[in-house]
């Protein structure tokens, strides 16, 4: 019963949907206030439907309901109540219906948040958002339905992914979704902004805390998904190039970019079909992002879900949404008249600098991403393209940007002075070469991006905190002035200055562990001892014992360090018996300077001797830390009160034109 | 500055960040891209060893020798031609024998030394490489969709 309300009410919403697809966007067009007026009710409505079909799928789970295929799929009695309900999003069909609960979320978040916004403004918006959801209700009620039923209904499931069942990526999916769906907004915004032809200051405001938080959560889930297969993987890495990590951050590239942009747009009147344009890139990276998941186009580690079947309406959808909204821009966009100018060196300059920097990125890692795909369409050979060519095209190309990110905010709107701006980097100059040459004496063999990275991670902190420091004028002015001037610092301005210090921390991350890494694998004795980073391990032997809904064995590593007890480590090797699938669980010691990481393999022979993976990896927690900062950052530049959703108004000569149709 | 000048700053900007990521693109695909070979390719082609390569087949049934240390001997099969394996360090938890398998490394005088091992993380996932390589031998009997649930 509970199956068929879940499907019921999914279709009863998608109907809702083409009514708040077409209703206000007429009445907007037409100025016939009670079509307008409809947006809101059809949002709340719409959120009420799939709120309650998730819950439906949520509560199959929890009962385990193996008459409903999904569940047979994913699920199993014997498991944990936690992965029972992530089980709902950790497959193609829930992950769809997160994916419209989430959307309808913010369609709801816009109608109620968005008193402000011109209502016929609003209602395009709304309406904009109706038409993305309408492509999903439909890709999922006709390709991938959540609640089909299975008869006879079998007496237990097959298990969710033992590899799923892991508390990080249990929300993993969810905070990734957030993100993905966030940038729906600032898309939704754009199309609204091409069908009035005109975006100003105001916009940029409605549009930025929207991004912001869409770039929050979608920085924190592609975090999630790297700290899970970095510890739940059993390899020691953290970032593999994978397609499917690729496809998360893409859409982070471009979001960036519309941050920056956006910033421009308001403070400037200027970039404004640029960013615009930004706007629909993000959208459309995302939406690929959540189909070169779920469609298994792509050879990858995580292909776990395949069905090319799929694939014919999930072109269709990209090609409607993406062609649909780029014809949208070429047609409208040429109307959105910039009044701003700007020279080269200055904020907007700056801005736009880094805007160029991560749209090539993101086109060289979109190129590398479907390449292989490509080539295999047009019937050539079968490539991969893999870390290698990624770390080689990606990295230089952002080094540039890593370097002026630290000189920007020292410069001027408008016209800026490059020269007093590097002079007050002067310290952050010298601090980085001096931390480049520390790196380079204790060079172990490893790549030389290691020793660029930390002096890049440096330079930007240094100037982050030259910036606080010259914004405050510390020593120039009594202590008194400088304290009241840090206090009156805005907090979209301190959101700024934490995401770049916490982008300086996980660069810092990734250059540590990917210069100095230490690894040995070996097969060890009880007893015997291995020397890694610095730490002597001791296999102390592994004995097998039993989990929740797995067997395991579990192994003991005493870490010494210079003789003394330092850390006991015991790593896991489960064996899942439903699925029939093992699983490795890496034991790791975290420390600031690096982590002690330790996998145990299969045994060999019989007396005790197992093979064995240790690692070193230097100031991993520091990418964890950073990103946490950026995410802070990002959050406190939402609560600015200038930023507060709902705030900013339309200055007040060109609030009547907004209900004017503009064509 | 004119407008028109400032304008050509950027578009200059954006072209020398274009043409350095294409030179960067084009050096990185001459030296990382990694083509595919089954066994068969692999034995008739002989790419020698300078190329990294992967390949793709099944685990022959009774071949993984583990001669300790964490050195692995296998065979990968696609049924025709089978060509031996040897790897050091920890297989995936998915590798199986009979099982499809991908790996990285190079072909240096017949036995195919790999640096890494990719199984899928899925007990009934094919590659679809595998996949492929095994319909051209015409050793294929799954069914069209090797669907992972």
């Amino acid at each position: 019963m509970t199956a068929e309300l879940g499907h019921f009410a999914l279709i009863l919403a998608m109907f809702i949907a083409m009514v708040q697809a077409t209703l206000p966007l007429i009445g907007a067009q037409k100025n016939l206030p009670v079509w307008i007026e409809l947006a809101n009710p059809a949002s709340y409505l719409q959120l009420a439907l799939t709120t309650f079909a998730f819950g439906c799928l949520i509560h199959v789970y929890l009962i385990s309901d193996f008459t409903v295929v999904n569940v047979v799929q994913n699920s199993h009695t014997a498991k944990p109540v936690l992965y029972k309900v992530a089980g709902a999003w950790g497959n193609h069909e829930g992950s769809l219906l997160l994916w419209v609960f989430i959307l309808s979320l913010f369609g709801a978040a816009v109608a109620l948040f968005g008193r402000n916004l011109p209502p016929a403004f609003k209602a395009r918006v709304l309406s904009v958002q109706a038409m993305i959801a309408i492509g999903f209700y439909l890709f999922m009620l006709f390709t991938s339905n959540p609640f089909e039923r299975v008869t006879p209904a079998p007496l237990n499931g097959t298990d969710l992914n033992p590899l799923l069942q892991d508390p990080g990526l249990a929300f993993h999916p969810p905070m990734l979704y957030l993100g993905y769906v966030g940038f729906s907004i600032a898309f939704s915004f754009a199309i609204a902004a091409l069908i009035e032809g005109r975006v100003d200051a105001a916009w940029a405001r409605w549009v930025r805390p929207w991004t912001l938080a869409a770039w929050v959560f979608l920085s924190g889930g592609i975090a999630l998904g790297s700290w899970w297969a970095y510890y739940e993987l059993g390899w020691g890495g953290w970032w593999f190039w994978d397609p499917v990590e690729n496809a998360s951050f893409m859409p982070w590239l471009a979001g960036t970019a519309l941050l920056h942009s956006a910033v421009v747009v308001e403070k400037r009147d200027t970039l404004k079909g640029w960013t615009v344009l930004l706007a629909i890139v993000a959208f459309s990276m995302s939406l690929l992002g959540t189909f070169i998941v779920r469609s298994g186009v792509l050879t990858s580690v995580h292909a776990f879900a395949t069905d090319p079947a799929r694939g014919v309406f999930i072109l269709l959808l990209l090609a409607t949404v993406i062609g649909g909204s780029l014809a949208l821009f070429a047609w409208r966009g040429p109307q959105l008249k910039s009044s701003g100018v700007f020279q080269p060196i200055s904020r907007e300059g700056a801005l736009l600098f880094n805007n160029l920097v991560m749209t090539t990125g993101l086109a060289a890692v979109l190129l590398g991403t479907l390449y292989p795909l490509f080539i295999d369409v047009v019937g050539g050979a079968k490539i991969s393209v893999g870390a290698p060519f990624f770390n080689a095209v990606f990295l230089p190309l952002m080094m540039p940007m890593i370097v002026a990110m630290a000189a920007g905010p020292f410069l001027n709107w408008k016209r800026g002075d490059l020269m007093p701006a590097l002079g007050r980097l002067r310290f952050a100059f010298i601090l980085a070469l001096v931390a480049g040459a520390a790196a380079w004496s204790v060079e172990t063999g490893g790549s030389f991006m290691g020793v660029i990275g930390i002096a890049l991670a440096v330079w930007l902190a240094a100037g982050v905190l030259a910036e606080i420091t010259e914004r405050v004028r510390l020593f120039k002015a009594p202590p008194a002035q400088s304290l009241r001037r840090l206090r009156r610092i805005p907090r979209a301005t301190w959101g700024m200055s934490l995401a770049h210090f916490g982008m300086a921390l996980v660069i810092a991350g990734m250059a540590g562990a990917g210069g100095w890494k230490e690894e040995s694998i070996q097969s060890m004795k009880p007893g015997e001892i291995v020397h890694v980073g610095g730490y002597d391990y001791r296999f102390d032997g592994a004995r097998k014992a039993e989990g929740p809904n797995y067997d395991l064995v579990l192994g003991t590593f005493s870490v010494f360090k210079d003789g003394d007890l330092f850390v006991v480590l015991n790593p896991e090797k489960r064996f899942y018996p439903v699925t029939q699938m093992p699983t490795t669980e890496a034991a790791i010691h975290t420390t600031l300077m690096g982590d002690l990481y330790a996998v145990i393999g299969d045994e060999e022979g019989t007396d005790g001797k197992y093979v064995t993976r240790i690692y070193y990896n230097p100031l991993v927690v520091w990418m964890w830390i950073g990103t946490l900062v950026m995410m802070f950052g990002g959050g406190l530049s939402i609560s600015d009160r200038r930023h507060r959703v709902g705030v900013p108004h339309r200055r007040q000569p060109l609030a009547p034109a907004a209900t004017v149709p503009s064509s | 500055m004119k407008r028109k000048h400032k304008r050509l700053t950027f578009v200059g900007i954006a072209l020398l960040l274009l043409g350095t990521a294409a030179a960067l693109i084009l050096t990185a695909f001459e030296d990382n891209i990694v083509f595919f070979y089954s066994p068969t390719d692999l034995i008739d082609k002989n790419p020698g060893p300078d190329r990294r390569l992967r390949l793709g087949g099944l685990v022959e049934e009774n071949s993984v020798d583990k001669q300790g240390g964490g050195q692995v001997v296998f065979r990968v099969t696609d049924t025709a031609k089978t060509v031996n394996v040897r790897f050091k360090g920890l297989l995936p938890d998915l590798f199986r024998e009979g099982q499809g398998v991908v790996a990285e490394g190079r072909f240096i005088k017949g036995v195919f030394v790999a640096d890494d091992v990719l199984a899928k993380h899925d007990e009934n996932y094919m590659p679809p490489e595998v996949a492929e390589a095994l319909k051209k031998s015409g050793q294929w009997q799954g069914t069209e969709k090797a669907k992972s649930q």
